[in-house]
């Protein structure tokens, strides 16, 4: 089980689990980011700071210690 | 849509009330200008700085008002737009909900949508952008889904305006028939809960305008507001544990320990299956969208940031450079009017309040009206092309290392310029704390109305070539302070759970020009309306503090010598002195000579002290306040020679450091502070602000002062 913030440009992913609290998983869930979501990552800001993945259709953007908080696996 | 002659009958017409909701950038706002041209009326949701705009129309006999409720993804507590969205459809009297819904993104937008539902109001569907739809390929069945859903669906575009009147008319058709209940089922365990609770509600004949099924439901989320309804019913003893057993079994289901993530998913499930009965995607080649192709370009690890500063500098340059030329017409229009208009009136005082104290102010207000305009036409292309949030994702890992966010960066920025747009561009900030935050810090950076007063004091103390690295290290410095203030301000005043980044990052799209002149052109007129008001007030405060008590001995005593001046330099010269007696022993003197013992251990003798007072106003005011009391008039400005020499003569480099520090870091001045606290949403910020910037100010020019004086 990884780590949404360890995946590479161009990964595509599941989601498995959201360590965040409240707010914040509240949030990503108003984004479709739970259980069974498949994202892929697109881009990232210098220094990793910042992420870009698709869901979707959407593009959304995370800080890295936002994704540290999401368990993904790879897709078969 | 618009014929002139269709009007309703304002005695017998028939009133239907719509909320207008909607996730973001699903095109609402062009919804609602393509179904009217006139009458658009906005304003704000009371108490929060949230645009509330609502449209009047007529059609057939019916007068609409449409409320448009700021785009919210989903109902949770937590951005403002959300509460005020879930507050007012809750708690408002309105007849009908358009959902308007984006077509290329079905599975999204029902997210939203299916949490409506649970509301037992009247729904119509509005499914916008199926112009977009067609050209991807994206077929939806509008007849399926309304059926599947027990709610109308109607296919729309704002942008060709195709399906419009068939969305009147299906909300005139909703309205006039009897509700039906929406079709939304969960899965099996969460009915089986759901049934026992409607079962119970039933058993004790509670009573309710909600339906039992929708009750049962927010009981099953966790709805505070049905919580608090039937805490207090008796019915609570029986129902509580049920509620406990039936979170429990739920959650088992979904293998969490959160009943809300439970229904999310629920919803989730739902919604999957409206989107695959309804919905039919052509097989398309994976294009290369333009977005992603612009995207690969502006948001370059690399090239992103300097693309990004080029921007930002070509708006600044124009917002300044082009922003100056009206500028100066309107301080020669407003110097022209107040000498016509005096020139009519016979009295001294009257004449004095009128010119110098009102027409002056309202014409100070006015004067930054062409800046702002200019820059919040920049801001709104910025938004609404979806380059904003590349800003964001380009800039928030540096930011956020200070407290800040990635979008703090404009409105910080813009203060170097002036604090008041600053202050209003603020609002691009979602949430509420990292506003408030970028707020405070906003008048770290030194606006240019400061400028003169650092010029003054580089210039009397340094050489002409310090003078200039002088300047930028007093820039550097203040943003500096800032930053570190906010650091500072994050763990102590506004520590707390973080609140969350996570932003969408929308299609690019091609702004509707009537669409930014709409909200630029409702910005400036609160600006003029709100701020205009109160900065004209103020101003003819500190008019009236500085010109009065009148002294007539003194003022005889003057004149007098006046009269027998020998020349025209002695006439000055005592012409001058009777402006400086006069202020000395003005309301503002005396205070001024009254506070003089709190500036002393910074160094600052009553002058200085009086024009740091006079600076509250405006930052302007400090030069030629400063150039009155020094007896050499109030005309002149920092390159004065005269005015130069008296300041280094007379005041001490130590507390001349001592007197940057304030000036860099004390209070923006009265016209910005109110726009302040108009933005920060309460008189309580500007006090909070007030001690904040008057505590690290005089803390870190006591600092200054005693260590200049140390070193120097």
């Amino acid at each position: 089980m990884k780590k949404l913030i360890e995946c590479e440009i161009g990964e595509v992913v599941q989601v498995v689990k959201l360590n965040a609290k409240d707010e914040l998983k509240q949030r990503l869930i108003s984004f479709g980011i739970m259980k069974q979501a498949q994202v892929e990552i697109l881009e990232l800001a210098p220094r990793k700071k910042t992420i870009e993945i698709k869901i979707g259709k959407m593009r959304l953007a995370l800080r890295a210690q936002e994704a540290e908080l999401i368990e993904v696996r790879d897709c078969e | 849509m618009n014929n002139p002659e269709i009007k309703a009958c304002p005695v017998i017409a028939k009133h239907i009330k719509v909320a207008l909701v909607g996730q973001p950038n699903v095109g609402k706002s062009m919804l609602i200008n393509s179904v009217s041209n006139a009458h658009l009326h906005v304003g704000n949701f009371s108490g929060v700085t949230v645009d509330k705009t609502e449209v009047l129309f007529d059609y057939k006999d019916y007068n609409f008002t449409v409320v448009d409720l700021p785009g919210t993804y989903a109902f949770t507590d937590y951005t403002i737009e959300e509460r005020v969205t879930k507050d007012y459809l809750c708690a408002e009297e309105y007849d009908i909900i358009i959902n308007v819904v984006d077509s290329t993104n079905l599975t999204k937008n029902l997210q939203l949508t299916s949490e409506l539902l649970t509301m037992s109001k009247k729904i119509v569907i509005a499914l916008n952008m199926s112009d977009e739809a067609d050209k991807e390929g994206i077929s939806v069945n509008a007849k399926y889904m309304s059926k599947l859903l027990g709610v109308s669906c109607v296919k729309v575009s704002a942008v060709t305006k195709l399906g419009i009147e068939e969305l009147i008319n299906t909300v005139i058709k909703v309205y006039e028939r009897p509700k039906l209940a929406p079709k939304l089922i969960f899965s099996e365990p969460v009915e089986e809960e759901i049934a026992r609770i409607v079962w119970y509600l039933d058993k004790h004949k509670y009573e309710s305008i909600n339906s039992y099924r929708n009750i049962a439901i927010n009981l099953l989320k966790s709805n505070k507001k049905t919580y608090e309804k039937l805490h207090d019913n008796p019915i609570w003893i029986e129902l509580q544990p049920i509620l406990i057993e039936a979170s429990r079994h739920i959650e088992l289901h979904h293998d969490s320990d959160d009943i809300k993530e439970a229904f999310a998913e629920e919803y989730a499930s739902f919604n999957r299956g409206i989107v695959t009965e309804v919905v039919k995607q052509k097989k398309q080649e994976v294009k290369i969208t333009a977005t992603e192709k612009i995207d690969a370009v502006l948001i370059h690890p690399i090239a992103g940031i300097p693309i990004f500063l080029f921007f930002m500098w070509s708006l600044f340059q124009l917002t300044f450079e082009v922003g100056a030329i009206p500028m100066e017409y309107i301080d020669m229009f407003f110097g022209w009017f107040g000498d016509t208009i005096g020139a009519t009136i016979a009295n001294d005082d009257i004449r004095s309040l009128i010119v110098d104290g009102i027409i002056a102010g309202v014409g100070a207000v006015v004067l930054f009206v062409p800046n702002i305009i200019i820059l919040f036409i920049g801001i709104a292309l910025l938004e609404s092309t979806g380059y904003m949030s590349r800003v964001a994702f380009l800039l928030d890992g540096f930011f956020h290392k200070f407290g800040l966010h990635g979008q703090s960066f404009i409105p910080l920025v813009t203060g170097f310029g002036c604090s008041i747009p600053a202050y209003m561009s603020a609002r691009i900030l979602k949430n509420d704390r990292d506003r408030l935050l970028t707020l405070f810090i906003i008048g770290f950076m030194s606006c240019g109305a400061r400028l003169p007063v650092y010029v003054l004091f580089a210039g009397a103390f340094f050489g002409p070539e310090m003078a200039g690295n002088v300047l930028f290290i007093i820039y550097i410095s203040g943003a500096m302070i800032g930053v570190i203030a906010a650091k500072v301000l994050k763990m102590t005043a506004f520590k707390g759970v973080e609140e969350p980044f996570v932003m969408e990052m929308p299609k690019y799209r091609l702004p509707s020009a009537k669409l930014i002149w709409h909200t630029v052109l409702t910005k400036t007129m609160m600006y003029l309306k709100k701020a205009g008001t109160f900065i004209a007030g103020a101003s003819m405060l500190i008019w009236f503090l500085s010109n009065y008590p009148h002294n007539a001995i003194l003022e005889e005593q003057y004149n007098a010598k006046i009269e027998n001046a020998q020349n025209n330099s002695e006439k000055v010269t005592l012409t001058n002195e009777r402006a400086s007696a006069l202020l000395e022993q003005s309301y503002l003197g005396t205070i001024g000579k009254f506070s003089e013992p709190i500036f002393t251990p910074l160094g600052f003798d009553w002058k200085m002290s009086v024009a740091l007072q006079a600076g509250l106003a405006a930052k302007e005011v400090v030069v030629s306040t400063l150039g009155v009391l020094y007896s050499l008039g109030s005309d002149v400005d920092e390159e004065n020679n005269s005015l130069v020499n008296a300041i280094s003569k007379n005041i001490s480099l130590p507390s001349a450091i001592a007197f940057i520090v304030v000036i860099m870091v004390y209070l923006p001045c009265l016209a910005a502070s109110v726009v302040f606290t108009r933005e920060a949403g309460g008189i309580k910020y500007f006090f909070y602000l007030l001690g904040f910037t008057s505590i690290v100010a005089y803390s870190l020019a006591f600092i200054a002062y005693n260590l200049a004086k140390i070193l120097i």
